[in-house]
């Protein structure tokens, strides 16, 4: 899950462009998508994607990586809406979902969370960004104290046990927090 | 050297026993190492010194200012680098955790660019600038839990078993960049080697402070406890 949504270093114009502008972008393109329902406009959205996605030059792997997640959910829904709603209404919702995951992709890939923080910062207070920033890491955090509480359990030989796995990773992450609101007194957050 | 003095401090959590007992003593010097064996009362020691935990009797003072009222003030010379980095590291890639300490310093942005470069490089951890901190390894997370305090130059550092996870290299790594740090640095270890060449070395046996002497004592008087 975290290295869906990673930033990735380069030089590309992509890279390159204002964190303002491409968040701007990717709201336009996300209510026309949806509030206007044209299947050209659907397209357009496509071609967008595409351009940016190749534009952007990221690693494969990483847009492999992205779209083994994002084809089920793509898959699932367009097929659902092409047995209600037939081929067109399909094209439209799973292509529309297809083109902002792909454009959310990049723009997360090609834009620090620095730049999107000051983003955040710009539009309301320093503390907001700071907050977001400490989300995106907190989840980064726990994702990997749930891998850690898994393999542990591997290691002991032991199948899964809702128990056993959601206890130490509840003790864990709030110790965790713990020392994180410590860390942030220590390191002048309230300053 | 800024002076730090513990009057008389006794603390205990809740309603649990004494974990420190009467403690008086005055640090200045540049080096000051803190031993002990494991729930000896090292790590709330330090953290009495920033405030982070403030006794229920006695009084902590860093240059006079007590850490009871002033603790705000305190925090911003004195540099606070935890056993575990990832409780420290606040922020989601490498090179904006050491940004990050640099808010309170009010410093330009390109200044805040050129610290954070200058300070990866020492560390060995340029290559990782914009990785995310959680795909790091232990010892990495702990090398940039280190740089993002030591990069907001504090006057006093204190490291609370800051080499735990470190490889040999890695370990050699840290000690050589305490020794050129011009800064009180105060070390809890279990690394007594680390200490040779200190000023000074306290230790700690069940929340009371039981030697305070030149390190080659202390270690021996450590030993013997043990
Ligand atoms: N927040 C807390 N609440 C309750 N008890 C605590 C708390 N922090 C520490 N203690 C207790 O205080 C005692 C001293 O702990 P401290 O962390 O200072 O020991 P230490 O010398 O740093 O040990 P170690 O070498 O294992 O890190 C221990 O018995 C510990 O269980
Ligand atoms: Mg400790």
């Amino acid at each position: 899950m975290s290295d869906l949504m990673t930033y990735t270093a380069g030089t590309s114009i992509i890279h390159r462009l204002p964190a303002g502008a491409k968040v701007l972008a990717l709201a336009v393109v996300s209510i026309t998508t949806v509030v206007i329902e044209r299947p050209w406009l659907t397209a357009a959205a496509l071609a967008l994607a595409a351009t940016a996605t190749v534009l952007a030059r990221l690693p494969r792997r990483l847009l492999v990586k992205q779209w083994k997640a994002y084809l089920v959910v793509v898959g699932l829904l367009g097929g659902y809406q092409w047995l209600t709603d037939g081929p067109a209404k399909a094209f439209q919702v799973a292509g529309g979902l297809a083109a902002l995951l792909a454009l959310a992709g990049v723009v997360s890939a090609t834009t620090r969370t620095t730049e999107l923080l000051e983003l955040a910062v710009r539009c309301s207070t320093e503390r907001v960004g700071i907050t977001l920033a400490l989300g995106i890491r907190s989840v980064a955090v726990v994702y990997d104290l749930a891998r850690d509480v898994r393999a542990a359990q591997l290691a002991r030989g032991l199948g899964f046990s809702l128990r056993a796995f959601a206890v130490p990773l509840v003790v864990r992450s709030l110790r965790q927090a713990d020392g994180l609101a410590e860390a942030l007194i220590a390191r002048g957050f309230d300053d | 050297m800024p002076l730090i003095e513990f009057a008389e401090v006794t603390h205990a959590f809740g309603d649990g026993p004494a974990v420190l007992e009467d403690v008086t003593v005055s640090l200045h010097e540049r080096r000051i190492g803190i031993i002990g064996g494991n729930g000896s009362g090292k790590s709330t020691f330090v953290r009495m010194i920033n405030g982070l935990v403030v006794p229920e009797a006695g009084t902590v003072r860093v240059d006079g200012d007590s850490t009871a009222n002033q603790a705000r003030r305190i925090r911003r010379k004195v540099g606070f680098c935890f056993t575990n980095p990832d409780s420290q590291i606040v922020m989601p890639t490498v090179a904006e955790d050491v940004a990050f300490g640099l808010r309170r310093l009010k410093i330009s942005k390109t200044e805040v660019q050129e610290r954070v470069a200058a300070i990866l490089e020492t560390y060995g951890l340029k290559q990782l600038a914009d990785r995310p901190a959680h795909t790091l390894s232990g010892g990495q997370k702990q090398l940039l839990a280190l740089a993002s305090v030591v990069v907001t130059e504090p006057e006093v550092l204190i490291l609370d078993e800051p080499t735990t996870l470190l490889d040999l290299s890695n370990e050699r790594r840290i000690r050589r960049e305490i020794e050129q740090l011009d800064l009180q640095v105060i070390l809890v270890t279990h690394h007594l080697h680390l200490l040779d060449g200190f000023d000074r070395t306290l230790v700690f046996h069940q929340g009371r402070l039981v030697a305070d002497d030149h390190p080659d004592q202390a270690r021996t008087t450590y030993r013997a406890l043990i």
